[in-house]
């Protein structure tokens, strides 16, 4: 019984120890092989190219917050798009094609409408 | 799994209320700045014709979406009522909005996914449903309690009301996971047949259950999870408070009252203590707390958790087979009768707001009844109303709730309601006596829109008080199917 458990986890813990391995040839090899040129620059902490040092209640500007918000809207839409996709011809089959469809373009007229009114506001210029 | 389009009709009020909002997204994007009034006319005009689709509907039962979502008296009642809410709140935030200088169009397309929310949650009969209406009705609350930009009280408001929202979200939802759990069934229908058959982990269930009272009971703001309210409430523009003191409670209410009578009338036995303590602390601490406040939108606060209180105590004997039709039709009965006097006072309360949050304490409505009789006897009718006094629909609504829980069997708590109604007494009519004994020099902002609300608010808490008979039979009518 358990192993039968097991036996479903298998992919992943080769998948695991791929990932692992693939890491330590990666950096092993860059050890190995890399040339070593350090500066005070290179051995600082990367944060998305800003300066990581600072005070911590430091202004950034909220356009970030916007782009970040639309993000999500895309990133959704295609999160439930994909799926349907991928069964979407077995609905065809059972003779659903035109209900599945519908569906889809009620989803996606009401996330045009989200997608234009932030167009119509401005949100997607940067300046 | 699939569906027809009889089920679209089927919720057609709710239907209406949400295609029309994102209509109105498209309408606002794309008028000239000259024209915004048009999506206010339009918010306005899709409300009532919801409004009339949910009147037309009175009546029906049907399910739709395979059982998701019921049609049945409760739903079109709680329809109607937030319906008419909607438009009051509107009514209260054209002019408010203006003179604050935060008149955008958003706020009423806002406003109506909110109400589409709340519409949802009266009819929504599965626990997942249950959870995406609450999160429908609630984000645009937060969005709604914000929108004073530039302000920090408003700004606190939201952010406040945001992260204690989603912390009781979070509270229903895993008490969710523990009632599918223990009963493998979200729908409410198959909730009840699974602890009928026997579930293997009581203790789950009850656990379960518990946390959704948790979670809802942050949305209705009852003790000791009210802490947000009077913050949230005095930070917000006032029309939006106005709207979510009544639209949260109904929306709120509308899910508790489904969820536990519809589902764990079995529990009734565990859960009734709990509930006892709850409506105990929410009335004490509530009417206790509102007499120590200054500002009146923090008064009002306290005063509607004190509400929240006596709704909760109509739910008490909701597994009592004898009496759970009153006592829940009572329920809605003081629903109703507290949106009707909460849309006004809060209309007396934005003719006397000022700019910089002035104009909100207690004694700037010194001299109110003589300068302006006519809303300082409003006020004086809405504080009647509010503590329980004839001839107001206040008092039959407090009269129906008592009735129904002696019936119930609950004695102490009724003599804690009407102990605490006393307690109420003392600050609802200290504002009387500052606006009529005391002399001051208020002035009020002139606003037709405001006058309009309060004075029909008026004339209705009085002159519904003297059909309750009849109302209340409409409110048995709607619990009915609810078994």
């Amino acid at each position: 019984m358990l192993q039968d458990y097991l036996n479903d986890y298998w992919p992943i813990a080769i998948l695991l120890l791929l990932t692992t391995l693939l890491g330590i040839v990666a950096i092993g090899l860059g050890y190995l092989f890399g040339p070593r040129r350090s500066n005070k620059r290179k051995n600082a902490p990367y944060e998305s190219g800003m300066s990581p040092i600072g005070p911590g209640t430091r202004q950034l500007p909220v356009k970030f917050y916007i782009v970040a918000v639309l993000f999500i809207l895309f990133d959704i839409e295609v999160v439930f798009l994909l799926p349907w996709a991928v069964i979407f011809k077995k609905f065809v089959d059972e003779g659903l094609g035109n209900f599945v469809l519908i569906e889809m373009i009620i989803f996606l007229g009401i996330l045009l409408v989200g997608y234009v009114y932030a167009w119509k506001k401005g949100a997607f210029e940067w300046d | 799994m699939l569906y027809s389009m009889d089920d679209m009709f089927n919720i057609l009020p709710t239907v209406i209320v949400v295609a029309w909002a994102t209509a109105l997204i498209l309408v606002e994007a794309f008028l000239p700045k000259k024209y915004k009034f048009i999506t206010i006319w339009l918010t306005v005009l899709g409300l009532v014709v919801a409004l009339v689709a949910a009147i037309n509907q009175h009546g029906i039962e049907a399910e739709a979406f395979n059982g998701m979502l019921v049609v049945d008296g409760f739903s079109s009642f709680l329809n109607i009522l937030i319906l008419g809410s909607g438009i009051l709140a509107v009514a209260l935030a054209v002019g408010y909005n203006k003179r604050f200088g935060f008149d955008r169009g958003e706020y009423y397309i806002m406003m109506m996914f909110s109400i589409a929310g709340t519409m949802l949650m009266s009819s929504a009969a599965d626990l997942i449903v249950i959870f995406l209406a609450l999160e429908l009705m609630s984000i645009p609350l937060y969005i709604m309690a914000a929108f004073y930009r530039g302000n920090v009280n408003s700004e606190e408001a939201g952010m406040k009301y945001f992260l204690l929202g989603a912390f009781a979200g979070g509270f229903i939802l895993y008490g969710i996971g523990f009632v599918y759990g223990a009963t493998g069934a979200t729908g409410l229908s198959q909730v009840v047949t699974a602890i009928n058959g026997g579930v293997d982990s009581p203790t789950f269930l009850l656990v379960g259950a518990a946390l959704i009272l948790i979670g809802l009971g942050f949305k209705v703001a009852a003790v000791p999870f009210h802490m947000w309210t009077p913050d949230v409430y005095e930070g917000s523009p006032t029309p939006a408070t106005a709207y979510m003191a009544v639209g949260a409670k109904v929306g709120g209410f509308a899910a508790l009252i489904r969820i536990f009578v519809v589902a764990f009338p079995t529990l009734s036995t565990d859960l009734v203590p709990i509930l006892w303590g709850l409506v105990a602390l929410t009335l004490v601490v509530g009417n206790l707390v509102a007499i120590a406040q200054k500002n009146i939108k923090r008064m009002l606060a306290y005063s509607s958790i004190s509400h929240a209180g006596f709704i909760l105590m109509a739910f008490l004997p909701y597994g009592d087979a004898a009496v759970f039709k009153s006592s829940v039709a009572a329920a809605l009965f003081y629903l109703l009768a507290f949106a009707i006097t909460s849309f006004g006072s809060w209309g007396v309360v934005i003719a006397l707001e000022k700019s910089e949050g002035k104009g909100l304490l207690l004694e700037d409505y010194a001299g109110l009844g003589r300068k302006y009789p006519a809303l300082g006897v409003a006020m004086l009718i809405f504080m009647l109303s509010f503590t329980g006094i004839p001839p107001t629909i206040g008092f039959a609504g407090k009269f129906l709730l008592f009735k129904a829980v002696m019936e119930g069997g609950y004695y102490g708590l009724a003599i804690l309601g009407v102990l605490t109604s006393l307690f109420s007494a003392y600050y609802y009519l200290r504002l009387v006596i500052i606006m009529f004994m005391k002399s001051g020099e208020p002035n009020i902002v002139s606003d037709r829109w405001v006058t309009l609300v309060t004075a029909s608010s008026a004339v209705a808490t009085v002159v519904l008080f003297m059909v309750s008979t009849p109302l209340f039979a409409w409110a048995e009518q709607a619990v009915l199917k609810l078994f």
